[in-house]
C-alpha cells in the first residue's frame, strides 16, 4: 500500500476543537450520575441535624423500619474502619456521633426500595437531641483559640513606612458553587466484599483514599468510576455522599442510588470561605507601595475540608499582584458551627482581592492618581519576588500586559439603554431611565497554579496505540470545563495522529491525577497526556522504522511502511507517564520560602448601572484580560471567561448563604440568588499569550483567573457610580441606597428556610 | 394510570401520588433527557413542551398531564439529526457540563418555533428562567442570536 498524501493535522492546540461530548450533551444522551440506573438498585437517602449543635441523646429507627420498603437504617455504630473523613485531615465523622458540628450533619442513612419512601423513612427516624449553644462567631472563635490554621507572614524591611496612608475594614458573604447537578452516585457491590462507586467528583483518587481509609477496607475493594459531572467550581472536593453510598451497598448487598435534592445540596457540599479583613496600606507620594498590613478572619466552619490551604492562599495573595517594600499579614482559618467552607473557584483569592483592590482605589484617591497608572507603577513582573513569600517570579507573569489591555478596551456607549430589560430595576419598570447612574470599576488579581506547599502534586496518563489511534487513559475529572477536548488536541498534537480518544479510567486502572481545581488539569493532566502521546509515537516511529507517524502508519520518505495495526503485532504499545511540576517548599516561620509552583494574573473592567435610591444594580459589561500563558483551545477559554466572570459577577451583587445562628436561611433557588440570561453582562477578552516555564506548551490553567477579580471590579464600578463605600459583597440594596455600615455586620435578611430532615 | 403522548409516541404511567411529570418522565418511562437542578420551577433543567405550553415538568403533577401531549429534549431533533439551535449551541461553545442545556434547547426551540427572529433581549427574556452556571450565557446567546439572524453587528 502507498499512500503518497498526507493529511495535516486538524484540531490540535491552539484551535477551538468542539467538545467531543458536546453532541451527547445537545441531544440529553449524555449519562450525568444522576442518570445512572442497575438492576435491583435501591435508593439512599440522608437524616441530617435540624440543630447546628447539639448532643445526640439517642436515635430510634424503629420507625423508619417498620414502613415497608425499607431495607436498612444505619448510624455511626455501623461504620467499620476509622469512621472518619476529611481532605486535610480526617476530623469528619462518617455520621455524627457524640455532638452534631453544623446545622445538617448527616446522622444516620438510610436505604428503600425506592426514592420516595427513602425520603419517608429518612424523615421518620427519630433522633433525641440536646441543644447547645453554637460558636458562630468566626471572631470569638479566633479570641478563643478555635482555629484550623493561623499564619503570620513577614517579608521585606518591618521599618518602611510611606506618607499616604489608607484603612479599611473588609466583608466577603458566603457563597455556594450551586452546580446545576446535586451530588449523587451509584453503588454496585460486587458479590465479594468489594463496591464498584460510580460517582461525581473532582478527584477520584482522593475519594478512593478516603471511602477505604473510613470504611476500614483493603484499597482494591473499592473502585471509583467517574460519571457525568453536572458542575463542580469546588463543591465536589471533598466527600459528600460517597463512603454513605459504599456503606449502604456492602450492608444490603444491593445496588444503592443516591441523588441530593437542591436544598440538601446546600448543606450536603462546603462553601466559598466568608472573610472579615482589615488592611492599612501605605505609599510613597509618588505612588509607590511601600507597606501593607492585613489581617484575615476566614471562617471555616465546622470541618477543617481544605481550610488551611484556602487561608494560605488568602495570606499570600493578600498584596495582590503588586511589589511592596514591607509585608506584614497575618490569618485565621475558624473552627466554628458554621457550615463548613473549603474549595470553592479562586480558592482563597477572591476574598483578599475584593479588599486590595478598594484598597488600590482608595490609595489612588488620596494621591490624586489614575487608578490604573497607581497599579501599573506596582505591578509584578517576571523576576520580581512575591511579595509576601519573597519567591522569585521564574514563569511568565504578565500583569502589567493584562492591565494596559483592559484599560485599551473601547468603553460602551454612555447612553443607558432605554429597553427596561437593560435597566436596573428590569422588566419592573421601577427605575425611570433618568435615575439611573453609571460606574466604571477596575480590579487586577493574581493567583498560584496547581498545589502548593511542598505538596506532592502529580498525574498520570497512560497513552495507548490501538489499530484506531490513539487512547489516553486517565482518571482525572472532567466537570464540564472542556479537559477532556485539550487532551485530545494535546494528544493529537503530541502523536501526529487524528483519531486520539480520552479513556476515563477507574481508580484501579492508573494512578492519580489529581483533583479538577486549582486550575490545574490542562497543565498537569495535559502536561502526562504530552508525555505520554510522545513516548506512544517516539516507540511506533521506532517500531515501523520511519519518520512519520499518523493515522494511516508510520512512513517513511513520503511513502507508508507500516500500517497503525501492524506496529502492534509485537505487543502493545503503551506508556505509562506520570507528570510533576517544579517541586514547591513549605514555607518557612514567616511565611516565606518557594511555595507555589507558578502564578497567574487577569484584569478586569466592569461597567454598571445603578438606581441610586432602590440601590439596584445592572452590570452592563465585563471586560477582561487574561494571562493564558499559550491558548490550547480559544474557544474554551472564553467559556471558562465568561462562566467565571459570571460568578464573580454574582458574589459582586446577588450571591449570599444567609446564616443566622449557623442555620442557613435561603437554601434553594428560589431563595439563593443565582445569575439568569438577563443578568449577564456583555463580555470581551483578550488572551494574553505568554507562555510559561512548565505547562504544555507553554499553557497556564484558566479557570479561576476570572472569578478573582471580576467581583472587584464591579464592586469598584458601584462605589464610582455611587460614592457609597461598598466595603462587603455581595452588594446588597441598601448598601448602596443607605451606605455600608463602617464595621460590616452579618446580614439581617430574611428568607424561607427549607429545613433539613431530621 | 395515565395516558400521555410523548414525543410522539403513546405512552401509560402509574405514577405514585403527587409525583411530578419530571419523575415520571425520568423514573417511569425511561427518559432521562429532562434534569432535575431544584424541583422549584427556578432553574428550567427540567423544560418539556406540553399541550404546546413551555413548562418546568418539575411543578406539573403527571396526574394533571393525563391526555397531553408532551414533547422532551429527546423529540426535539430534527428527525434524528440535530435541530439548528442545537447545531448552533454546540459549535458556539454553548454546551459545558451540559446539565442545563436540554432545558435550554427545549426553551429556545419553543421561543423559535413561535418567533423565529427573536432579537437578543427577547431571546434572554424568554430564557430568564433558565439557569446555567457554566457558560456565563455568553455562547449560548451569541449561537442562539446568529440562529435568528439578529447578532448584534
Ligand atoms: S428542576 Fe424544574 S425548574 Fe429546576
Ligand atoms: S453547561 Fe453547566 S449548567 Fe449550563
Amino acid at each position: 500500500m502507498t499512500t503518497l498524501v498526507r493529511p495535516g493535522i486538524v484540531g490540535g492546540v491552539g484551535t477551538s476543537l468542539l467538545r467531543p461530548d458536546g453532541i451527547p450533551k445537545i441531544k440529553g444522551e449524555f449519562a450525568f450520575s444522576s442518570d445512572l440506573e442497575a438492576e435491583g438498585m435501591l435508593w439512599g437517602a440522608t437524616v441530617r441535624s435540624p440543630h447546628p449543635r447539639a448532643r445526640i441523646v439517642a436515635i430510634d429507627a424503629a420507625p423508619a423500619l417498620a414502613i415497608s420498603g425499607v431495607r436498612t437504617v444505619l448510624t455511626q455504630d455501623d461504620v467499620p474502619g476509622s469512621g472518619h473523613f476529611g481532605l486535610e485531615r480526617p476530623d469528619q465523622p462518617v455520621l455524627a456521633f457524640g455532638e452534631t458540628r453544623y446545622w445538617g450533619q448527616p446522622v444516620a442513612i438510610v436505604a428503600a426500595e425506592d426514592h420516595e419512601t427513602a425520603r419517608r423513612a429518612a424523615d421518620a427516624v427519630r433522633i433525641e437531641y440536646e441543644v447547645l449553644a453554637p460558636l458562630v462567631d468566626p471572631a470569638e472563635a479566633v479570641r478563643l483559640g478555635s482555629t484550623f490554621r493561623t499564619i503570620e507572614i513577614r517579608n521585606g524591611d518591618p521599618d518602611a513606612h510611606g506618607e499616604i496612608v489608607v484603612t479599611g475594614e473588609y466583608e466577603v458573604g458566603m457563597q455556594d458553587q450551586a452546580p446545576l447537578g446535586t451530588e449523587s452516585g451509584l453503588a454496585i457491590p460486587d458479590g465479594m466484599g468489594g463496591v464498584d462507586l460510580h460517582i461525581a467528583t473532582q478527584w477520584l483518587h482522593a475519594d478512593h483514599e478516603q471511602v477505604v481509609a473510613a470504611l476500614g477496607l483493603p484499597p482494591d475493594q473499592i473502585r471509583l468510576h467517574n460519571a457525568g459531572v453536572g458542575g463542580a467550581f469546588g463543591s465536589r472536593e471533598d466527600i459528600s455522599l460517597q463512603i454513605h453510598l459504599c456503606l449502604l451497598a456492602l450492608r444490603t448487598g444491593r445496588p444503592v442510588k443516591m441523588v441530593y435534592d437542591r436544598a440538601e445540596s446546600f448543606v450536603g457540599h462546603v462553601h466559598r470561605h466568608p472573610a472579615r479583613m482589615r488592611y492599612r496600606h501605605e505609599a510613597d507620594r509618588d505612588g509607590t507601595l511601600v507597606r501593607v498590613e492585613a489581617d484575615l478572619v476566614f471562617d471555616g466552619g465546622a470541618y477543617a475540608s481544605t481550610s488551611s490551604a484556602v487561608l494560605a492562599n488568602g495570606c499570600y495573595f493578600a498584596v495582590g499582584p503588586y511589589r511592596a517594600k514591607s509585608v506584614h499579614i497575618t490569618g485565621a482559618s475558624a473552627r466554628t458551627n458554621n457550615p463548613t467552607a473549603g474549595a470553592m473557584r479562586g480558592f482563597g483569592a477572591p476574598q483578599p482581592c475584593f479588599a486590595y483592590e478598594a484598597q488600590m482605589d482608595r490609595l489612588a484617591a488620596a494621591l490624586g492618581m489614575d487608578p490604573v497608572a497607581l497599579r501599573l507603577r506596582n505591578a509584578l513582573g517576571t523576576g520580581d519576588r512575591i511579595p509576601t513569600t519573597n519567591q522569585v517570579i521564574v514563569g511568565s507573569l504578565p500583569t502589567r500586559e493584562v492591565i494596559e489591555s483592559v484599560a485599551a478596551m473601547p468603553l460602551p456607549d454612555p447612553e443607558t439603554a432605554d429597553d427596561p430589560r437593560s435597566l436596573p430595576g428590569g422588566t419592573g419598570l421601577t427605575t425611570p431611565p433618568g435615575a439611573v447612574r453609571r460606574g466604571i470599576g477596575f480590579a487586577v488579581g493574581i493567583k498560584n497554579l496547581a498545589f502548593s506547599e511542598s505538596f506532592d502534586d502529580f498525574s498520570e496518563v497512560r497513552g495507548v496505540l490501538t489499530a484506531d489511534g490513539l487512547e489516553l487513559h486517565t482518571a482525572a475529572c472532567e466537570n464540564g470545563q472542556g479537559m477532556v477536548t485539550v487532551l485530545e488536541q494535546i494528544g493529537r498534537s503530541a502523536s501526529g495522529l487524528q483519531r486520539v480518544t480520552v479513556v476515563f479510567a477507574d481508580t484501579s486502572k492508573i494512578g492519580s491525577a489529581g483533583s479538577t481545581s486549582a486550575s490545574r488539569q490542562t497543565q498537569m493532566t495535559g502536561g502526562a497526556a504530552l508525555r505520554a502521546a510522545t513516548a506512544v509515537r517516539e516507540e511506533a516511529l521506532r517500531r515501523g522504522g520511519g519518520d512519520h507517524l499518523d493515522d494511516a502508519g508510520v512512513w517513511r520518505g513520503g511513502r507508508l511502511v507500516a500500517p497503525l495495526a501492524g506496529l502492534l503485532g509485537d505487543g502493545p504499545i503503551e506508556h505509562l507517564e506520570r507528570f510533576r511540576h517544579p517541586p514547591t517548599a513549605k514555607p518557612d516561620a514567616f511565611g516565606r520560602g518557594d511555595v507555589h509552583a507558578g502564578f497567574v494574573v487577569a484584569a478586569h473592567r466592569a461597567v454598571v448601572d445603578v438606581d441610586p435610591e432602590l440601590g439596584l444594580v445592572r452590570v452592563v459589561r465585563l471586560d477582561t484580560a487574561q494571562d493564558v500563558g499559550r491558548a490550547l483551545n480559544p474557544l474554551s477559554i472564553l467559556g471558562q471567561i465568561e462562566g467565571g466572570i459570571m460568578q464573580g459577577v454574582g458574589l459582586a451583587v446577588m450571591e449570599e448563604i444567609v446564616l443566622e445562628g449557623g442555620v442557613m436561611k435561603n437554601a434553594s433557588f428560589t431563595d439563593y440568588l443565582l445569575p439568569t440570561f438577563l443578568d449577564a453582562p456583555q463580555v470581551e477578552a483578550i488572551l494574553v499569550e505568554q507562555p510559561d516555564h512548565w505547562g504544555p506548551f507553554g499553557a497556564k490553567g484558566v479557570g479561576e483567573p476570572p472569578t478573582i477579580s471580576s467581583t472587584a471590579a464591579v464592586a469598584a464600578a458601584i462605589r464610582d457610580a455611587t460614592g457609597a463605600p461598598i466595603n462587603r459583597v455581595p452588594v446588597r440594596p441598601q448598601d448602596i441606597a443607605f451606605g455600608s455600615p463602617e464595621s460590616p455586620v452579618t446580614s439581617h435578611q430574611q428568607a424561607k428556610s427549607p429545613r433539613p430532615r431530621s | 394510570m395515565i395516558r400521555i403522548t410523548v414525543n410522539g409516541v403513546a405512552r401509560t404511567a402509574d405514577p405514585a401520588g403527587p409525583e411530578s411529570l419530571l419523575t415520571t418522565l425520568r423514573d417511569r418511562l425511561g427518559l432521562p433527557g429532562s434534569k432535575n437542578a431544584c424541583e422549584q420551577g427556578e432553574c428550567g433543567s427540567c423544560s418539556v413542551i406540553l399541550d404546546g405550553e413551555l413548562v418546568c415538568s418539575c411543578l406539573v403533577m403527571a396526574a394533571d398531564a393525563d391526555g397531553s401531549e408532551v414533547r422532551t429534549i429527546e423529540g426535539i431533533d430534527d428527525h434524528g439529526t440535530l435541530n439548528a439551535i442545537q447545531e448552533a449551541m454546540v459549535g458556539a461553545g454553548g454546551v459545558q457540563c451540559g446539565f442545563c442545556t436540554p432545558g435550554i434547547v427545549v426553551a429556545a426551540t419553543h421561543l423559535f418555533e413561535a418567533n423565529p427572529h427573536p432579537t437578543e433581549g427577547e431571546i434572554r427574556e424568554a430564557l430568564a428562567g433558565n439557569i446555567c452556571r457554566c457558560t456565563g450565557y455568553g455562547a449560548i446567546v451569541r449561537a442562539l442570536t446568529a440562529v435568528a439572524g439578529t447578532e448584534a453587528s
